[in-house]
């Protein structure tokens, strides 16, 4: 296994991968992103008790699962940059941080329109909902962190001390509804035995979970390929690519 | 090892006692800070034991920023962190050592005028008893945490706002909890759910952090 990933440690190496799985990440990203909004926002029966507007589920809990699931994503990536030593994975941490705040960003959103119709308000202080809002703070912070070093080697290691010491969030939000007991409904999906939701509205709600993370997974990989050509802009293989390139456009 | 460790402490100690005018800088924003407040939301004493402990809190927090920006600039600019990393002392113990140091000169004077400012917030005997064992648990975990966000931004010339960014979320949980025993002892409960949780983030920070901040300091100088 290590010796099968070693090689993927070099930049130039890493490039090509990203190169050779875009598409096929991209491609199923619609699909199956498309295919799960359409059936959930047109052709899914409406609930019972929230009608029509119970819809905005698959855009809300897509990207609050992934929201996390990113964040993880970035503090391995980070874990894997300062333990191991390997520059790619630091560049890793750089590049999916904005992700993840888009997409916390966006379950904050919907779920604040969400909630306006069915608990009257738009924001809560609710624990879900404040720690939702901690996460967002910390991709920031990493972000900010990165972009306020000028020597960008530097800039992505301490972005990935920030990103480690933020992972104390992550059990904080996953169990927030159940150590707190207030606005935001329990979980619905995750638990274990049966679902409490009618499958004929859960398969959209898959599809669409699996779609949003592979169109992450997409723009990540593509943020990480731009990452990769700006770091690494003085080195024989960035200038050959380019040079390729050019040949290909005249 | 037990004299490295009394040298840096005394070191420490002495330097903070020759820049006294920067020592009470915290202790007046605090005390400032919180007299805003009767000023602000109005001086009734139900409204105010109400709030009280949030204010002192949320003060405690600002005050201590405040402080902490300081924590190992001055070291890093004329070079002394960079020896220290080089000598055979652990980079970690002297991380300990200038935490316990700036809590000594810098929060434990926020502690010992807290009963003051108890009395001008309207505070309840019990609630003040809670107060100050929360703060006696939390205060530790806000300099030990600190201490790695103003690690990671001691090479940066503009750290301030950055600095806040970084640290005040990773504050959120320990705000909460902290508050929440406060207002259990108000209502007479009992809170010793939420000084066991924060007793718990005080170890995990105490056994991590320190080598967290470490290595910080050796990416910020490079």
């Amino acid at each position: 296994m290590w010796k099968w990933l070693h090689p993927y440690a070099k930049s130039e190496q890493a490039f090509r991968l990203c190169g050779r799985l875009l598409p096929w990440l991209s491609i199923s990203a619609v699909l199956i992103l498309g295919a799960g909004t359409v059936w959930g926002l047109a052709f899914a029966p409406s609930d019972y008790q929230q009608g029509d507007s119970f819809r905005i589920i698959y855009i809300h809990v897509p990207s609050a699962i992934l929201s996390m699931g990113v964040y993880s994503a970035m503090a391995i990536a980070a874990f894997i940059g300062l333990v191991w030593q390997i520059r790619t994975a630091t560049m890793a941490v750089a590049a999916i941080a904005p992700v993840g705040a888009v997409l916390t960003f966006i379950a904050l959103f919907t779920g604040a329109a969400w909630g306006k119709p069915m608990w009257g308000t738009w924001w809560v202080w609710d624990a879900r909902l404040t720690s939702e809002l901690i996460l967002l703070f910390l991709y920031l912070g990493v972000m900010a962190l990165y972009q306020s070093f000028d020597d960008k080697q530097q800039g992505g290691k301490a972005a990935g001390v920030m990103a480690l010491v933020g992972v104390v969030n992550l059990p904080i939000i996953h169990y927030s509804v159940e150590w707190w007991n207030t606005l935001h409904q329990g979980a619905t999906i995750t638990k274990f035995g049966k679902p409490s939701i009618a499958p004929e509205m859960l398969w959209p709600l898959l599809l669409c979970i699996l779609g949003l993370a592979l169109a992450s997974a997409a723009i990540s990989l593509y943020r990480f390929q731009s990452e990769l050509m700006r770091r690494e802009m003085h080195r024989p293989w960035v200038k050959a690519l380019a040079e390729q390139e050019h040949t290909h456009a005249v | 090892m037990s004299r490295p460790w009394q040298a840096l402490l005394s070191r420490e100690l002495a330097l903070a006692f020759r820049q006294k005018s920067e020592l009470l800088q915290p202790l007046i924003f605090f005390v400032l800070v919180i007299s805003l407040f009767p000023l602000g939301v109005g001086p009734g004493p139900q409204m105010l034991q109400k709030i009280g402990p949030g204010v002192i809190w949320v003060a405690v927090l600002l005050s201590s920023l405040l402080g902490m920006e300081r924590l190992f600039r001055e070291d890093f600019n004329d070079g002394w962190l960079e020896q220290m990393t080089l000598s055979p002392v652990p980079l970690s113990l002297v991380v300990l050592i200038k935490v316990l140091s700036h809590w000594l000169t810098c929060v434990l004077p926020l502690l010992i005028i807290s009963p003051l400012l108890a009395l001008f917030l309207n505070l309840t005997a019990d609630m003040y008893q809670a107060l100050l064992i929360t703060l006696l648990l939390g205060t530790p975990l806000l300099s030990l945490v600190g201490a790695t966000g103003v690690a990671l931004t001691t090479g940066l010339q503009r750290g301030g706002v950055l600095l806040s960014l970084l640290l005040l979320p990773l504050f959120i949980p320990l705000l909460i909890f902290a508050t929440s025993a406060v207002d259990a002892a108000a209502l007479q409960l009992s809170y010793n759910g939420q000084l066991a949780i924060i007793g718990a983030l005080l170890l995990l920070a105490l056994g991590l952090t320190p080598f967290a901040t470490a290595y910080a300091l050796k990416v910020t100088q490079g």
